[in-house]
Protein backbone atom coordinates (compact mmCIF):
# COMPACT_ATOMS: atom_id res chain seq x y z
CA UNK A 1 0.00 0.00 0.00
CA UNK A 2 2.79 2.36 1.02
CA UNK A 3 4.73 1.55 -2.11
CA UNK A 4 1.69 2.40 -4.20
CA UNK A 5 1.43 5.69 -2.37
CA UNK A 6 5.04 6.58 -3.10
CA UNK A 7 4.56 5.58 -6.71
CA UNK A 8 1.49 7.76 -7.11
CA UNK A 9 3.32 11.00 -8.11
CA UNK A 10 5.13 9.05 -10.83
CA UNK A 11 1.85 7.47 -11.87
CA UNK A 12 0.09 10.83 -12.04
CA UNK A 13 3.02 12.37 -13.93
CA UNK A 14 2.89 9.49 -16.42
CA UNK A 15 -0.85 9.86 -16.96
CA UNK A 16 -0.64 13.61 -17.46
CA UNK A 17 2.53 13.29 -19.54
CA UNK A 18 0.83 10.78 -21.79
CA UNK A 19 -2.15 13.07 -22.18
CA UNK A 20 0.05 16.05 -23.06
CA UNK A 21 2.09 13.98 -25.52
CA UNK A 22 -1.13 12.98 -27.23
CA UNK A 23 -2.22 16.61 -27.28
CA UNK A 24 1.08 17.86 -28.68
CA UNK A 25 1.32 15.23 -31.40
CA UNK A 26 1.64 17.22 -34.64
CA UNK A 27 -0.11 14.40 -36.52
CA UNK A 28 -3.26 14.93 -34.49
CA UNK A 29 -5.73 17.38 -35.97
CA UNK A 30 -8.09 18.65 -33.27
CA UNK A 31 -10.29 20.14 -35.98
CA UNK A 32 -10.89 16.88 -37.78
CA UNK A 33 -14.47 15.75 -37.50
CA UNK A 34 -15.17 12.08 -37.95
CA UNK A 35 -17.61 11.54 -40.81
CA UNK A 36 -20.53 9.23 -40.19
CA UNK A 37 -20.91 8.79 -43.94
CA UNK A 38 -17.83 6.62 -44.44
CA UNK A 39 -18.85 3.05 -45.34
CA UNK A 40 -22.50 4.01 -45.47
CA UNK A 41 -24.65 4.75 -48.50
CA UNK A 42 -24.44 8.20 -50.06
CA UNK A 43 -27.40 10.43 -49.16
CA UNK A 44 -30.48 10.69 -51.37
CA UNK A 45 -30.63 13.93 -53.31
CA UNK A 46 -31.53 15.52 -56.62
CA UNK A 47 -29.67 18.57 -57.88
CA UNK A 48 -30.53 20.68 -60.90
CA UNK A 49 -27.82 21.81 -63.29
CA UNK A 50 -26.11 25.15 -62.86
CA UNK A 51 -27.82 27.38 -65.39
CA UNK A 52 -25.71 28.27 -68.37
CA UNK A 53 -23.22 25.44 -68.06
CA UNK A 54 -23.62 22.76 -70.69
CA UNK A 55 -23.18 20.16 -67.93
CA UNK A 56 -26.16 18.24 -66.49
CA UNK A 57 -27.05 18.18 -62.81
CA UNK A 58 -27.20 14.88 -60.97
CA UNK A 59 -28.87 12.83 -58.29
CA UNK A 60 -27.79 9.89 -56.17
CA UNK A 61 -28.84 7.50 -58.94
CA UNK A 62 -26.17 8.98 -61.24
CA UNK A 63 -23.45 8.01 -58.77
CA UNK A 64 -24.43 4.36 -58.77
CA UNK A 65 -23.95 1.66 -61.35
CA UNK A 66 -20.93 3.02 -63.21
CA UNK A 67 -17.86 0.87 -63.72
CA UNK A 68 -15.82 2.72 -61.12
CA UNK A 69 -15.86 5.12 -58.21
CA UNK A 70 -17.02 8.71 -58.63
CA UNK A 71 -15.35 11.68 -56.96
CA UNK A 72 -17.84 14.19 -55.58
CA UNK A 73 -16.36 17.61 -54.93
CA UNK A 74 -18.28 20.34 -53.09
CA UNK A 75 -17.07 23.72 -54.30
CA UNK A 76 -18.05 27.37 -54.64
CA UNK A 77 -16.74 30.27 -56.68
CA UNK A 78 -16.39 32.37 -53.51
CA UNK A 79 -14.17 29.77 -51.87
CA UNK A 80 -10.48 30.60 -52.22
CA UNK A 81 -9.07 27.13 -51.38
CA UNK A 82 -11.39 25.71 -54.08
CA UNK A 83 -9.58 27.82 -56.64
CA UNK A 84 -6.25 26.39 -55.51
CA UNK A 85 -7.62 22.86 -55.54
CA UNK A 86 -9.11 23.22 -59.00
CA UNK A 87 -5.80 22.53 -60.78
CA UNK A 88 -5.27 19.33 -58.79
CA UNK A 89 -8.75 18.07 -59.65
CA UNK A 90 -8.30 18.96 -63.33
CA UNK A 91 -5.03 17.04 -63.42
CA UNK A 92 -6.68 14.01 -61.84
CA UNK A 93 -9.40 14.06 -64.48
CA UNK A 94 -7.02 14.53 -67.41
CA UNK A 95 -4.28 12.16 -66.33
CA UNK A 96 -6.02 9.46 -64.32
CA UNK A 97 -9.43 9.52 -65.95
CA UNK A 98 -11.18 10.26 -62.67
CA UNK A 99 -14.95 10.74 -62.94
CA UNK A 100 -15.51 14.05 -61.18
CA UNK A 101 -18.94 15.36 -60.15
CA UNK A 102 -19.33 18.77 -58.55
CA UNK A 103 -21.79 20.13 -56.03
CA UNK A 104 -21.86 23.88 -56.46
CA UNK A 105 -22.51 25.08 -52.91
CA UNK A 106 -24.50 28.27 -52.25
CA UNK A 107 -23.31 29.92 -55.40
CA UNK A 108 -25.12 32.17 -57.84
CA UNK A 109 -25.22 30.44 -61.26
CA UNK A 110 -23.59 33.41 -62.99
CA UNK A 111 -20.70 33.42 -60.48
CA UNK A 112 -20.21 29.69 -60.87
CA UNK A 113 -20.31 30.05 -64.64
CA UNK A 114 -17.73 32.84 -64.65
CA UNK A 115 -15.48 30.76 -62.39
CA UNK A 116 -15.71 27.71 -64.65
CA UNK A 117 -15.12 29.77 -67.78
CA UNK A 118 -12.02 31.28 -66.24
CA UNK A 119 -10.48 28.12 -64.80
CA UNK A 120 -11.92 25.46 -67.08
CA UNK A 121 -14.44 22.78 -66.26
CA UNK A 122 -13.17 19.36 -65.22
CA UNK A 123 -16.62 18.28 -63.96
CA UNK A 124 -18.69 15.65 -65.76
CA UNK A 125 -21.80 16.79 -63.94
CA UNK A 126 -22.46 19.78 -61.70
CA UNK A 127 -25.43 20.09 -59.37
CA UNK A 128 -26.53 23.45 -58.03
CA UNK A 129 -27.04 23.40 -54.25
CA UNK A 130 -28.28 26.96 -53.85
CA UNK A 131 -29.68 26.70 -50.33
CA UNK A 132 -26.97 24.32 -49.14
CA UNK A 133 -29.46 21.67 -48.03
CA UNK A 134 -27.90 18.79 -49.96
CA UNK A 135 -24.49 19.72 -48.57
CA UNK A 136 -25.89 19.28 -45.05
CA UNK A 137 -27.11 15.82 -46.09
CA UNK A 138 -23.48 15.10 -47.00
CA UNK A 139 -22.39 16.36 -43.57
CA UNK A 140 -20.56 19.37 -44.97
CA UNK A 141 -18.59 21.47 -42.49
CA UNK A 142 -17.01 23.82 -45.01
CA UNK A 143 -16.07 24.04 -48.68
CA UNK A 144 -14.21 22.40 -50.27
CA UNK A 145 -14.90 18.82 -49.29
CA UNK A 146 -14.34 15.84 -51.53
CA UNK A 147 -15.83 12.36 -51.34
CA UNK A 148 -15.06 9.11 -53.12
CA UNK A 149 -18.24 7.14 -53.79
CA UNK A 150 -18.00 3.51 -54.88
CA UNK A 151 -19.99 2.19 -57.83
CA UNK A 152 -22.48 0.66 -55.37
CA UNK A 153 -23.21 4.08 -53.89
CA UNK A 154 -21.16 3.62 -50.72
CA UNK A 155 -19.14 6.58 -49.49
CA UNK A 156 -15.57 5.30 -49.23
CA UNK A 157 -13.50 8.35 -48.38
CA UNK A 158 -13.85 11.96 -47.35
CA UNK A 159 -11.32 14.74 -47.58
CA UNK A 160 -12.01 17.97 -45.71
CA UNK A 161 -10.42 21.09 -47.13
CA UNK A 162 -8.58 21.46 -50.43
CA UNK A 163 -6.67 18.50 -51.84
CA UNK A 164 -3.39 20.36 -51.86
CA UNK A 165 0.14 19.43 -50.91
CA UNK A 166 1.91 16.10 -51.32
CA UNK A 167 0.47 14.42 -48.25
CA UNK A 168 -3.17 15.24 -49.07
CA UNK A 169 -2.80 14.34 -52.74
CA UNK A 170 -1.06 11.06 -51.91
CA UNK A 171 -3.72 10.13 -49.34
CA UNK A 172 -6.47 10.91 -51.83
CA UNK A 173 -4.96 9.06 -54.79
CA UNK A 174 -4.25 6.05 -52.57
CA UNK A 175 -7.87 5.98 -51.43
CA UNK A 176 -8.98 6.34 -55.04
CA UNK A 177 -6.76 3.49 -56.24
CA UNK A 178 -8.14 1.34 -53.44
CA UNK A 179 -11.70 2.21 -54.40
CA UNK A 180 -10.99 1.27 -58.02
CA UNK A 181 -9.47 -2.04 -56.97
CA UNK A 182 -12.45 -2.93 -54.82
CA UNK A 183 -14.79 -2.03 -57.63
CA UNK A 184 -13.04 -4.27 -60.15
CA UNK A 185 -13.09 -7.32 -57.87
CA UNK B 1 -8.05 50.86 -6.04
CA UNK B 2 -10.88 49.20 -4.12
CA UNK B 3 -13.39 50.58 -6.59
CA UNK B 4 -11.43 49.07 -9.41
CA UNK B 5 -11.24 45.67 -7.74
CA UNK B 6 -14.98 45.80 -7.08
CA UNK B 7 -15.60 46.67 -10.71
CA UNK B 8 -13.53 43.72 -11.90
CA UNK B 9 -15.33 41.37 -9.52
CA UNK B 10 -18.73 42.63 -10.62
CA UNK B 11 -17.83 42.27 -14.26
CA UNK B 12 -16.50 38.78 -13.70
CA UNK B 13 -19.63 37.69 -11.88
CA UNK B 14 -22.12 39.35 -14.18
CA UNK B 15 -23.92 36.68 -16.20
CA UNK B 16 -22.69 36.75 -19.75
CA UNK B 17 -25.50 38.26 -21.75
CA UNK B 18 -26.53 35.75 -24.37
CA UNK B 19 -25.07 36.69 -27.71
CA UNK B 20 -27.66 35.89 -30.31
CA UNK B 21 -26.94 35.21 -33.90
CA UNK B 22 -30.53 34.50 -34.84
CA UNK B 23 -31.47 36.98 -37.52
CA UNK B 24 -34.91 38.59 -37.65
CA UNK B 25 -35.92 36.84 -40.89
CA UNK B 26 -35.33 33.45 -39.28
CA UNK B 27 -37.65 33.92 -36.31
CA UNK B 28 -40.89 31.98 -36.51
CA UNK B 29 -44.19 33.76 -36.00
CA UNK B 30 -45.39 31.05 -33.60
CA UNK B 31 -43.70 31.87 -30.27
CA UNK B 32 -44.09 28.28 -29.01
CA UNK B 33 -42.29 26.88 -32.03
CA UNK B 34 -39.67 29.61 -31.84
CA UNK B 35 -38.95 28.70 -28.20
CA UNK B 36 -38.53 25.07 -29.21
CA UNK B 37 -36.30 26.09 -32.11
CA UNK B 38 -34.08 27.92 -29.65
CA UNK B 39 -34.01 24.91 -27.32
CA UNK B 40 -32.97 22.60 -30.13
CA UNK B 41 -30.39 24.93 -31.63
CA UNK B 42 -28.76 25.41 -28.24
CA UNK B 43 -28.05 21.68 -28.20
CA UNK B 44 -26.50 21.59 -31.64
CA UNK B 45 -22.86 22.30 -32.24
CA UNK B 46 -21.75 24.67 -34.96
CA UNK B 47 -19.65 22.39 -37.11
CA UNK B 48 -17.19 25.09 -38.16
CA UNK B 49 -16.73 26.95 -34.88
CA UNK B 50 -16.94 23.75 -32.83
CA UNK B 51 -17.30 25.12 -29.30
CA UNK B 52 -20.38 27.17 -29.98
CA UNK B 53 -23.99 26.21 -30.40
CA UNK B 54 -25.66 27.14 -33.67
CA UNK B 55 -27.97 29.50 -31.77
CA UNK B 56 -25.09 31.89 -31.03
CA UNK B 57 -22.90 31.30 -34.06
CA UNK B 58 -22.65 33.70 -36.95
CA UNK B 59 -21.24 31.09 -39.32
CA UNK B 60 -23.13 30.65 -42.57
CA UNK B 61 -23.64 26.95 -42.06
CA UNK B 62 -24.98 27.57 -38.54
CA UNK B 63 -27.60 29.85 -40.05
CA UNK B 64 -28.52 27.16 -42.58
CA UNK B 65 -28.88 24.66 -39.77
CA UNK B 66 -31.05 27.05 -37.73
CA UNK B 67 -33.35 27.50 -40.70
CA UNK B 68 -33.41 23.74 -41.22
CA UNK B 69 -34.35 23.22 -37.55
CA UNK B 70 -37.25 25.65 -37.94
CA UNK B 71 -38.43 24.03 -41.15
CA UNK B 72 -38.54 20.64 -39.52
CA UNK B 73 -40.39 22.04 -36.49
CA UNK B 74 -42.99 23.51 -38.84
CA UNK B 75 -43.25 20.12 -40.53
CA UNK B 76 -44.19 18.64 -37.15
CA UNK B 77 -40.93 17.00 -36.01
CA UNK B 78 -40.31 16.60 -32.29
CA UNK B 79 -37.14 18.06 -30.78
CA UNK B 80 -35.66 14.57 -30.57
CA UNK B 81 -36.48 13.93 -34.24
CA UNK B 82 -34.47 16.97 -35.25
CA UNK B 83 -31.50 16.00 -33.10
CA UNK B 84 -31.61 12.50 -34.66
CA UNK B 85 -31.75 14.07 -38.11
CA UNK B 86 -28.59 16.04 -37.42
CA UNK B 87 -26.82 13.09 -35.80
CA UNK B 88 -27.56 11.01 -38.91
CA UNK B 89 -25.58 13.56 -40.93
CA UNK B 90 -22.87 14.74 -38.57
CA UNK B 91 -22.66 11.99 -35.96
CA UNK B 92 -22.82 12.44 -32.21
CA UNK B 93 -20.22 15.13 -32.70
CA UNK B 94 -22.99 17.58 -33.54
CA UNK B 95 -24.51 17.27 -30.05
CA UNK B 96 -23.04 19.62 -27.47
CA UNK B 97 -24.02 17.20 -24.73
CA UNK B 98 -22.47 13.82 -25.55
CA UNK B 99 -24.82 10.84 -25.32
CA UNK B 100 -24.32 8.22 -22.58
CA UNK B 101 -23.14 5.07 -24.34
CA UNK B 102 -20.26 2.57 -24.43
CA UNK B 103 -18.09 5.02 -26.39
CA UNK B 104 -18.48 7.80 -23.86
CA UNK B 105 -18.36 5.91 -20.55
CA UNK B 106 -14.75 7.03 -20.06
CA UNK B 107 -15.83 10.61 -20.54
CA UNK B 108 -18.75 10.43 -18.12
CA UNK B 109 -17.04 8.38 -15.43
CA UNK B 110 -13.63 10.08 -15.51
CA UNK B 111 -14.52 12.75 -12.89
CA UNK B 112 -15.90 10.12 -10.49
CA UNK B 113 -12.90 7.81 -10.95
CA UNK B 114 -10.45 10.69 -10.48
CA UNK B 115 -12.28 11.85 -7.33
CA UNK B 116 -12.16 8.33 -5.88
CA UNK B 117 -8.48 8.06 -6.75
CA UNK B 118 -7.68 11.39 -5.07
CA UNK B 119 -9.81 10.44 -2.05
CA UNK B 120 -7.99 7.11 -1.75
CA UNK B 121 -4.59 8.77 -1.77
CA UNK B 122 -5.73 11.38 0.75
CA UNK B 123 -7.15 8.72 3.05
CA UNK B 124 -3.95 6.64 2.94
CA UNK B 125 -1.76 9.64 3.66
CA UNK B 126 -3.89 10.68 6.64
CA UNK B 127 -4.03 7.19 8.07
CA UNK B 128 -0.27 6.69 7.84
CA UNK B 129 0.41 10.08 9.38
CA UNK B 130 -1.81 9.19 12.33
CA UNK B 131 -0.19 5.77 12.76
CA UNK B 132 3.24 7.43 12.95
CA UNK B 133 2.23 9.72 15.84
CA UNK B 134 0.85 6.81 17.79
CA UNK B 135 4.04 4.80 17.29
CA UNK B 136 6.22 7.68 18.45
CA UNK B 137 4.33 7.94 21.72
CA UNK B 138 4.42 4.20 22.28
CA UNK B 139 8.13 3.74 22.96
CA UNK B 140 9.10 1.35 25.74
CA UNK B 141 11.49 2.49 28.48
CA UNK B 142 14.39 0.66 26.80
CA UNK B 143 13.69 2.27 23.45
CA UNK B 144 13.45 5.65 25.15
CA UNK B 145 16.92 5.18 26.68
CA UNK B 146 18.41 3.96 23.41
CA UNK B 147 16.99 6.92 21.57
CA UNK B 148 18.32 9.33 24.16
CA UNK B 149 21.80 7.75 23.88
CA UNK B 150 21.65 8.10 20.13
CA UNK B 151 20.64 11.74 20.36
CA UNK B 152 23.46 12.45 22.81
CA UNK B 153 26.13 10.88 20.60
CA UNK B 154 24.91 12.71 17.55
CA UNK B 155 25.03 16.06 19.34
CA UNK B 156 28.57 15.17 20.55
CA UNK B 157 29.76 14.52 17.03
CA UNK B 158 28.23 17.78 15.96
CA UNK B 159 30.22 19.63 18.61
CA UNK B 160 33.44 17.91 17.63
CA UNK B 161 33.22 18.81 14.00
Amino acid sequence: MKRLLYASPVLIALIFGGFFLWGLNPERDPNSIPSVLISSPAPEFILQEVEGTSVPGFSRADLVGGDGPVVVNIFASWCVPCRAEHAVLTRMVNQDGVRLFGINYQDQPEDALRWLNELGNPYERIGSDLNGRVAIDWGLTGVPETFIVGADGTVLYKHVGPILGDAAIRAFTTALAQARQEGSL
Amino acid sequence: MIARVLLIITLALAPATAVLAVEPDEILSDPMLETRAREVSQQLRCVVCQNQDIDSSNAGIARDMRILVRERLMAGDTNADILDFMVARYGNYVLLRPPFNAQTYALWFAPLVLALFAGGIGYTVMRQARRKTILAADLTADEEAALQALLDTSSDTEKNT
